[in-house]
């Protein structure tokens, strides 16, 4: 079970000959995995999915599925994957049926089989009652559904999903990590996926790897990567304007000290034994306290460590930059 | 697990798939539909039926005739001729002249035209339009398929790659066909009147002939509209280049009663080759070394341009 099925070797795109999207990436992933690339906006891992899944040639580097390479053999490695892209791609004047058999066409399956399986996925993907419908009549997460659906209808090994819960809302988002869980036991499949949600890498990848302007900057295990932070977290706010860094520096077992917007970000060994010490200097040197809060490390603050900037200000301009996107393209569809 | 690769794509399976998706988002499209049909009425009714150049020739075009009660002859001009001079009456000669001129209407339109009603010959003319811009139109909706990432998940399945280009052309043709037989049909309702040489078989002839324009033609736009992202390059494009195509071409008038620098245009332009070959098929007498003729010419005109069109298009889809 330790069969790599997907490896990246220097891969890099380089758009408009300056543009360097993908910077030199490698790694690999095992068989029955879930690998998430975690970044922000822009981050390349779009362009990273489409060199893995032939839509795009390297610029420079190999990759290869199952063994295939994705250049030399992009039509074996075609034949094994699954793909739902992180845009909307079914066609909206057909039925979610109709869009499932297309798939299946597509990969040359015959009709009877294919049939039989466009019934079990619309089942599995609990779209059964609007399968006759038109897809102009779906609703986001339908469409994400459909879109999970039509990567399937191949049984694919590997299946890559480019942020597979971009903007659902936060219930259908949990549904979606169940159908990918169970869809990865039942077809025994390998998946690879994007994703700019912190908690979506945390609870649904085995291993992550966060990418930052085309570059990894750190993988591995999401629980190892948090405890490799060493120790918990104390945000506190004072009342006064001023810096308490270098008190805050002086108390034992204080690793670290950063001000983030006002609030101090503190690294300790254990929280509970360093924040009444905390809250006691300050008090000694005339502050008073607004605000606590303990943390054990979260991806954030894994983030934060290695690019110095916090995820969570991507997040909401990221949304409200696709919900317009997505209104633009509807408008231009007319 | 069971194998995965027990399945091959092959490329008419994809292409007919690809192909009824364009065609079902077409006709699952009421209005698209109704645009369909009332286009090429809109065209036939106005222009056809109002530029009734037939009806030019008839005898109240004249206008008021100012004849005497009695017209002098010389003796000589009667046959047998008699001496001195004798009288006719003014009524039966200007009956006479009114005769003249409509027999002669339809002559000037059949020597000018082929037939003597336009109607017909319009009607035909606009069958080669609609092929023509319908084929042009149909090329670029490979910008949708672009922007909206459909084509992308294409190519990331193993279909091949020219069913990926072939359905664009398939789909352009069929529509034209489609198109065409519709206006064919509303003609016909509205008076086109088919030669008596015509057979259903000359209908093989008709679908052929718009099957190399529009071959030709939606190869080349594909390979157009694959680079760009924006639809309203190649639309603005195609309004460019309609017009001068339909009015440097045998489409609404003649070749022969054009200036040379106008038929130096209209002999290269493909589009007059095919109304010609639609005509000869339909209206005409059907003149056989013509037909040869405009067939030659589209079927060169369909070989290059789609092998070049088809090429680009490969380059960029595997690039
Ligand atoms: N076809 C292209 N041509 C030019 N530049 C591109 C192209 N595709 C992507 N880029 C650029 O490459 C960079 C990485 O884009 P990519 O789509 O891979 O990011 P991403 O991590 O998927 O971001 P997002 O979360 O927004 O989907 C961006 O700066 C983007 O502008
Ligand atoms: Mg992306």
């Amino acid at each position: 079970m330790t069969e790599e099925v997907i490896v990246a070797r220097g891969l890099t795109k380089v758009f408009n000959r300056n543009l360097v999207a993908v910077d030199h990436v490698s790694f690999s992933v095992k068989h029955g995995e879930i690998f998430g690339f975690l970044g922000p906006n822009g981050a390349g891992k779009t362009t990273t999915i489409n060199m893995l899944i032939t839509v795009l040639k390297p610029t420079e580097g190999t990759a290869s599925v199952l063994g295939y390479d994705v250049v030399k053999q992009a039509n074996e490695v075609r034949r094994v994957i699954g793909v739902v892209p992180q845009e909307y791609t079914a066609d909206e004047d057909l039925t979610g049926y109709e869009n499932i058999i297309l798939c299946g066409d597509l990969y040359g399956i015959p009709r009877e089989v294919s049939r039989k399986r466009a019934v079990e996925l619309l089942e599995l993907v609990e779209l059964t009652d609007f399968k006759d419908k038109r897809v102009e009549t779906y609703s986001g997460g339908m469409r994400r559904r459909l879109e999970l659906a039509c990567g399937l209808i191949n049984r694919p090994r590997v299946l890559f999903l480019d942020e597979p819960t971009l903007g659902l809302d936060v219930q259908t988002r949990t549904a979606t990590w169940n159908y990918i869980k169970r869809l990865k036991e039942e077809y025994d499949m390998t998946v690879f996926m994007t994703t700019h949600y912190l908690e979506e890498a945390d609870t649904l990848c085995d291993r992550i790897a966060i990418i930052d302007y085309g570059k990894i900057i750190v993988a591995g295990d999401p629980e190892e990567l948090k405890h490799s932070l060493g120790g918990d977290i104390i945000t506190i706010s004072i009342k006064e304007d001023a810096d308490i860094s270098n008190i805050i520096r002086s108390i034992e077992n204080v690793k670290e000290v950063k001000n983030e917007n006002g609030s101090y970000r503190i690294k300790v060994e254990s929280g509970e034994l360093t924040a009444p010490l905390v809250i006691e200097a300050l008090r000694r040197n005339g502050y008073t306290v607004t605000r606590l809060s303990l943390t054990e490390p979260t991806l954030n603050d894994v983030y934060l460590e290695y690019t110095g900037r916090s995820m969570r200000d991507t997040e909401e301009s990221k949304e409200a930059f696709r919900a317009h996107r997505m209104t633009i393209r509807r408008a231009r569809a007319r | 697990m069971s194998s995965v690769n027990e399945y091959h794509p092959s490329l008419i399976r994809g292409l007919w798939a690809l192909t009824v998706r364009e065609l079902k988002k077409w006709l699952n499209d009421p209005v698209m539909l109704l645009m369909l049909v009332i286009q090429p009425l809109i065209w036939m009714g106005l222009l056809g039926k109002s530029m009734n150049l037939g009806a030019m020739f008839s005898a109240s075009n004249l206008g008021e005739i100012q004849v005497p009660e009695k017209i002098p002859i010389p003796g000589s001009y009667v046959i047998p001729p008699t001496s001195g001079i004798i009288y006719v009456s003014g009524t039966m000669f200007s009956q006479i002249i009114q005769q003249t001129v409509s027999d002669i209407g339809p002559n000037v339109m059949r020597n000018i035209f082929g037939v003597t009603d336009y109607f017909s010959y319009m009607s035909i003319g606009m069958i080669s339009m609609i092929v023509m811009t319908t084929t042009m139109f149909s090329g670029m909706s490979i910008v949708w398929d672009r922007r909206l990432g459909f084509l992308d998940k294409v190519l990331s399945t193993p279909v091949p790659r020219g069913a990926i280009i072939f359905s664009k052309v398939l789909n352009a043709t069929l529509r034209a066909m489609l198109q065409a037989t519709i206006i064919l049909f509303l003609a016909m309702i509205f008076g086109l009147q088919l030669s008596p040489s015509f057979t259903l078989f000359n209908i093989l002839g008709v679908y052929a002939a718009i099957f190399l324009l529009s071959v030709g033609l939606s190869s080349v736009f594909l390979a157009f509209s694959i680079r760009s992202t924006r639809l309203e390059r190649p639309m603005q494009f195609i309004s460019l280049i309609t017009m001068p195509l339909m009015f440097a071409s045998n489409t609404l008038f003649p070749i022969s009663l054009m200036p040379d620098w106008l038929q130096a245009v209209a002999y290269v332009n493909p589009l007059s080759y095919l109304t010609d070959a639609l005509r000869q098929l339909t209206i005409l007498a059907l003149n056989p070394s013509k037909l040869i003729t405009d067939f030659i010419y589209l079927g060169f005109f369909a070989a290059v341009l789609s092998s070049i069109g088809i090429m680009l298009s490969w380059r960029y889809l595997s690039k």
